[in-house]
Order: structure tokens, then C-alpha cells, then sequence
């Protein structure tokens, strides 16, 4: 009887804590199955994002061109950086004058093609199509096009110019014009940020509109007070994606200019890549690189925290 | 019968509504505008392929010519065989196919991993993944390089192809989990309990439903291997190794072609070709992946 007892008593035991190891097997199968499953990131974050990012750090402390061997040089390349470059400063000022002209141009003539296109109008998808084009080309394509399109003597822009009496510029010779000259290219290719622009309008209610104008507001008035504050949050994110594009311009100065004339577009990405790349100072381009990402994240940290001044979130107790 | 039917007159036909006069101007004004941008938009790739189809005695003229005359058809090849283009259109081929492949598979199976399967650590993990998204390349630039260097894999194509497997960009993870999140979890149960194993909920039912988010990753990771210049301009160095956007700047040389823009143009086309035909193809997928994740390719 006593044996009885105690076999059910263990069978009963060992029941239980079978349940409770095949249920925690299940979870174990599932959390080694996803780790295992998501293995290829995280192998792939650690050998080329997290690794080369320490290795960045500890290379901008270093002298190295490859041959020799590093040798450890504290904080030089960045007082180097800071005090006895020149062409740094130009790279930033470039970059800078870039970024300050062409995102704000960018964000306003985004906004005001997809507004008119945003009108029901026939032929919209062929519109669409059309200021979308640029963006499909991209990089390296669009850069040889506007290369020969902007010569001085014998390009399609002075050509035309020329034909209504006007002398054209030396667009990429000249240093006043030719930082102009890859802003109004920006501006060119404008069409791709003007798609997701679209998309938030049309995400905007109807009502909104109708009552502004049953009220008498007129069409800049239902503009200015209803889309542009409905759209502040994409607006904010073109915005951002235009700055950290921005300050990492390469393939158009490169081809175009290569950063002339006289340093007149030498951008911080181009000038990375020939410390690293051509003058092979691979400390000293790391240095570089972090200070490109300092002023990437300063420029998005400022814009950061602007937005609860000028970005409306539906449902939102703004300044409350 | 006839009498019946009410004739349309046809200024309804232009503007479906009645327009006052102000709007009809608004409206006149509004495709004016649209039109002068389009054409601005158009007018380079229309002078690119009137340069590429002129003879070298016309390209410098004064007005600007628009219509070839005569139309050098045999520019294009003439452009193709003055460099091995061939050989980059193979190389690039390669290249764009296997890491599009690899993009495809490997970010589909985190993002399964991600969206559908619980494990510790996981959230963090994905807030991790989406900062990698916004990290500038630069600041890995130059260690990986050097990773790669050490490898013995400069001047080869492995590291253009081999990152994609890991799933190197992280935004294709972020589209596809995006995708995933919509497929009602129950049919993963349901497979269950026939007794699929993880792997086969992923690689038959989730796959096979995922498509369009697939296609819309294969096109637009594979328009931007094929336009890609940083990379290849660091790693391939010999000209039998180099895709077609470095050899355009091989075409163009340190200092621009000096008279050959017509052949340079010529070649540009040839690149910009099946980019062109692929987004016509599908637009669609362009737009949807756009307003999907808010990101332009």
C-alpha cells in the first residue's frame, strides 16, 4: 500500500515537472531557433558595424599608411583636425553651405509640387513618374549628365542662356557658382522626397478643407493653416533624411569636380576619401569620420529637439 | 431612345465638375507648372541621348542642336568596344544578382526571427538594428576596408557580395518585418500543430506570402547595387574587375573626355538603360516600398 503511494506520489512528480521541462523545452526551442535565425545580423553587426566602429576609434589614435606599422600617437590626428588643417575647415564650410541651402530649398519645393499634384489632376502617374526619374538614375549617371550639361563653353545650360543674350557662368570652374551649381542639381532631383511628401497629403483629412472653406479661407490661407502644420511630422522626417544625405555628398563632386576649383567643393566625404584612400593616412582618415558623424548628430540632435516647437502630432497636447 | 440621353457638352468632358473661372485658371496654371517641371526634369536625359547620337562635329555647336543630323547609331557601339564593357556589364550582373540574393535571405530570415519568434534580448536587439540604419557609413569605412585587406579580398568582389548575407542592410530587416507583422500569427499555430518545424513556417508559409515585399526588396536593393560607386571605387582596382558604374568613371577619365561627350553619353545610356526599363516595369513596387516605409531608395 505504502509502495502503492509512493509510486503514484513520483509518477505524479515526475508527470509535473515533465510538463514543466517539455513546456520550457518548447521556449527554449523557439529563443534558440530565433537566435539562431537572426544570427546572420548579429554575426554581420559585430564584424561590420560594431567591430569597425571600435576599430575606428582606436585607428584615429594611430598613425598608419598600411606598410608600416601603426604606431600609437594619442590625440594628434585630432589636434591636427582641429588646429593645423585648413582643408578642414574649408571641407566643412563647403558641406555646410551645402546642407543650409539646398535641404531648406529641397523640403519647400518637395512640398509645393506635391501639393499641386495632389489636386486630382489627370495624368497624375505620368507626372509621378517623371519627377521620380532623377531619383531612379542616381549617383554616378546623373553626375556625368550634369558634368557636360553645365560646361562652360559648350553646355546645354549656357547654350540656352546664350540664346536669350545672357553670358552663363563658368558653373563648375568658377568658385562662387559651383556650389550653386550642385544645389540647383539637388533641386533637379527633388522629385524623390516629393513622393513621400504625396503620401502624407493624401493622408490629410478631406473635412479639414471643406470647412476651412466653408469659413471663406481661400487657397493659400487652407496652404499655409492647414497643410503645412499637418505635414510639419513629414516634413520633419524629409528633413533629416536631406541633412544626413547631404553632409555624405560624394559621387557628384568627385566625378564633377573632384573639389575644385581650388578646393571650392571639396566636401567632408571627399576629403575622407582621399586622407584614406589616396594618401592612404588610414588614422587620420578615422579621425575624419567620426568628426562627420559628430556633425551629423548635432545637426539631426538640433533639429531633434526644434520639432516639439514646430512638429504637430495628431493627438498630441502640444506645449502642454 | 436618343432623345433620352442627355448630350455631355464637351467643356464638362475637359473639367468634370462646373469650374468658375478662377478655378478653371487655378486649374490651367497648376498643369502649366507641373509641365515647365517636367520638362526641366526631362530636358537632361533628352540632351543626353541627342549627344550620344551625334557625330563628334556636332556636339560643339551653337544654337544647341536637338535632333542629330545624321543620327550616329554606331556610337553606341563604338562606345562599347572602345572599353571592355562587356566584361563590366558581366561583372556587374554578378554581382548585383548574387548580393540581391543574399540580401533577400538572409534579411528575411532575421526579419522572421524579429517579427515572429520570441527571444531574450530580442527588442534591444531591434532597437539596435534600426540605429544601424541611420549610421553614416564613414565611420566603418575605413576599418572594414582594412578587414577586407587583410582578408586578401581586395580587388576581388567578395566584399561587395559577402556583406549582403549578413544582412548588412539593416533597412531591407525593417521592410520585411513590416511585411511579416501583417500574416496573421495563427497560421504559424496551425503549422504548428500539423508539425511544421520554424524553418518550415518560414521558408513555406511566410515566403511564399511575402512577395510583393520581396520584389519590392529585390529592386530596390538590386538599383542600388547597380548604381553603387563607393565601394567598388575602394575595393576593385583592376579594370577587368570593375563594375559599370566604375568604368563610366573610367570612360571619363581624372579630367572629363576632352571631345568623345558623345560616346561618354552613349555609354551613359547604356548604363542608365535597364535602370530606366526596371522602374517602368514596376513602378508600382517603387511607390508601394515608399509610402511603406517612408524611405526613398
Amino acid at each position: 500500500m505504502r509502495e502503492v503511494i509512493e509510486v503514484r506520489v513520483t509518477a505524479k512528480r515526475h508527470a509535473k515537472s515533465d510538463t514543466v521541462w517539455r513546456r520550457s523545452s518548447l521556449q527554449w526551442k523557439e529563443a534558440i531557433t530565433g537566435i539562431v535565425f537572426a544570427s546572420p545580423w548579429i554575426i554581420g553587426f559585430v564584424l561590420f558595424i560594431a567591430g569597425p566602429m571600435l576599430a575606428s576609434v582606436v585607428l584615429s589614435f594611430m598613425k598608419w599608411d598600411l606598410l608600416t606599422s601603426p604606431k600609437w600617437v594619442g590625440l594628434s590626428n585630432y589636434k591636427k583636425l582641429i588646429f593645423d588643417d585648413p582643408l578642414v575647415y574649408q571641407a566643412l564650410k563647403v558641406t555646410t553651405i551645402y546642407a543650409f541651402t539646398s535641404v531648406p530649398l529641397q523640403v519647400i519645393l518637395g512640398l509645393l509640387l506635391a501639393t499641386l499634384l495632389n489636386q486630382r489632376i489627370k495624368l497624375l502617374s505620368l507626372y509621378r513618374s517623371i519627377y521620380y526619374l532623377p531619383s531612379v538614375i542616381g549617383g554616378i549617371a546623373v553626375a556625368i549628365m550634369w558634368r557636360w550639361i553645365l560646361g562652360t563653353r559648350f553646355g546645354l545650360i549656357n547654350g540656352l542662356l546664350r540664346l536669350i543674350g545672357i553670358q552663363g557662368p563658368s558653373w563648375l570652374g568658377d568658385p562662387k557658382w559651383v556650389l550653386v551649381s550642385f544645389v540647383l542639381m539637388s533641386l533637379w532631383g527633388t522629385g524623390g522626397t516629393m513622393l513621400i511628401y504625396l503620401g502624407g497629403l493624401q493622408s490629410i483629412p478631406t473635412e479639414l478643407y471643406e470647412a476651412a472653406q466653408v469659413d471663406g479661407a481661400g487657397t493659400w490661407a487652407r496652404f499655409i493653416k492647414i497643410t503645412v502644420p499637418m505635414m510639419t511630422p513629414v516634413i520633419f522626417f524629409n528633413m533629416i533624411m536631406a541633412i544626413i544625405a547631404s553632409l555624405q555628398e560624394f559621387v557628384a563632386p568627385f566625378i564633377m569636380t573632384n573639389g575644385g576649383p581650388h578646393n571650392a567643393s571639396l566636401f567632408l566625404v571627399l576629403y575622407l576619401y582621399r586622407n584614406g584612400f589616396q594618401f592612404f593616412q588610414m588614422g587620420y582618415a578615422s579621425a575624419l569620420a567620426w568628426l562627420i558623424f559628430a556633425y551629423i548628430i548635432v545637426l539631426t540632435g538640433l533639429v531633434l529637439r526644434s520639432s516639439s516647437a514646430w512638429v504637430y502630432y495628431e493627438g498630441s497636447m502640444r506645449g502642454r | 431612345m436618343n432623345q433620352s440621353r442627355v448630350r455631355v457638352p464637351t467643356y464638362v468632358k475637359i473639367f468634370p465638375r462646373y469650374w468658375s473661372p478662377i478655378e478653371a485658371l487655378q486649374r490651367v496654371a497648376i498643369y502649366m507648372i507641373l509641365s515647365a517641371g517636367a520638362i526641366i526634369v526631362l530636358m537632361p536625359f533628352a540632351w543626353t541621348l541627342s549627344t550620344a547620337l551625334k557625330e563628334p562635329a556636332d556636339i560643339f555647336t551653337f544654337p544647341p542642336q536637338w535632333i542629330p543630323d545624321p543620327i550616329m547609331w554606331s556610337n553606341f557601339p563604338t562606345a562599347l568596344s572602345a572599353y571592355p564593357f562587356g566584361r563590366w556589364l558581366r561583372n556587374t550582373i554578378f554581382v548585383v544578382s548574387i548580393s540581391t540574393l543574399g540580401i533577400l535571405l538572409s534579411c528575411s530570415l532575421v526579419a522572421y526571427s524579429f517579427s515572429r519568434l520570441r527571444w531574450p534580448g530580442r527588442d534591444v536587439l531591434f532597437l539596435v538594428l534600426l540605429a544601424t540604419m541611420m549610421l553614416p557609413g564613414q565611420v566603418t569605412l575605413i576599418p572594414t576596408f582594412i578587414l577586407f585587406r587583410y582578408f586578401g579580398w581586395v580587388n576581388t568582389f567578395l566584399p561587395l557580395i559577402v556583406p549582403p548575407f549578413f544582412a548588412r542592410n539593416a533597412f531591407y530587416v525593417f521592410l520585411l518585418r513590416q511585411f511579416f507583422m501583417t500574416i496573421p500569427l495563427e497560421l504559424d499555430d496551425a503549422a504548428r500543430i500539423d508539425g511544421a518545424s520554424y524553418f518550415d513556417i518560414y521558408w513555406r508559409i511566410l515566403l511564399p506570402m511575402s512577395k510583393p515585399a520581396l520584389a519590392i526588396a529585390a529592386i530596390m536593393f538590386s538599383q542600388f547595387k547597380w548604381k553603387e560607386f563607393m565601394a567598388p571605387l575602394i575595393y576593385l582596382h583592376d579594370s577587368e574587375k570593375f563594375t559599370i558604374a566604375l568604368g563610366l568613371r573610367a570612360f571619363m577619365g581624372q579630367y572629363g573626355p576632352e571631345t568623345d561627350w558623345n560616346l561618354m553619353m552613349a555609354a551613359n545610356i547604356v548604363f542608365m538603360i535597364p535602370l530606366l526599363i526596371v522602374f517602368y516595369f514596376a513602378q508600382r513596387y517603387f511607390i508601394q516600398g515608399i509610402v511603406f516605409t517612408g524611405i526613398k531608395g
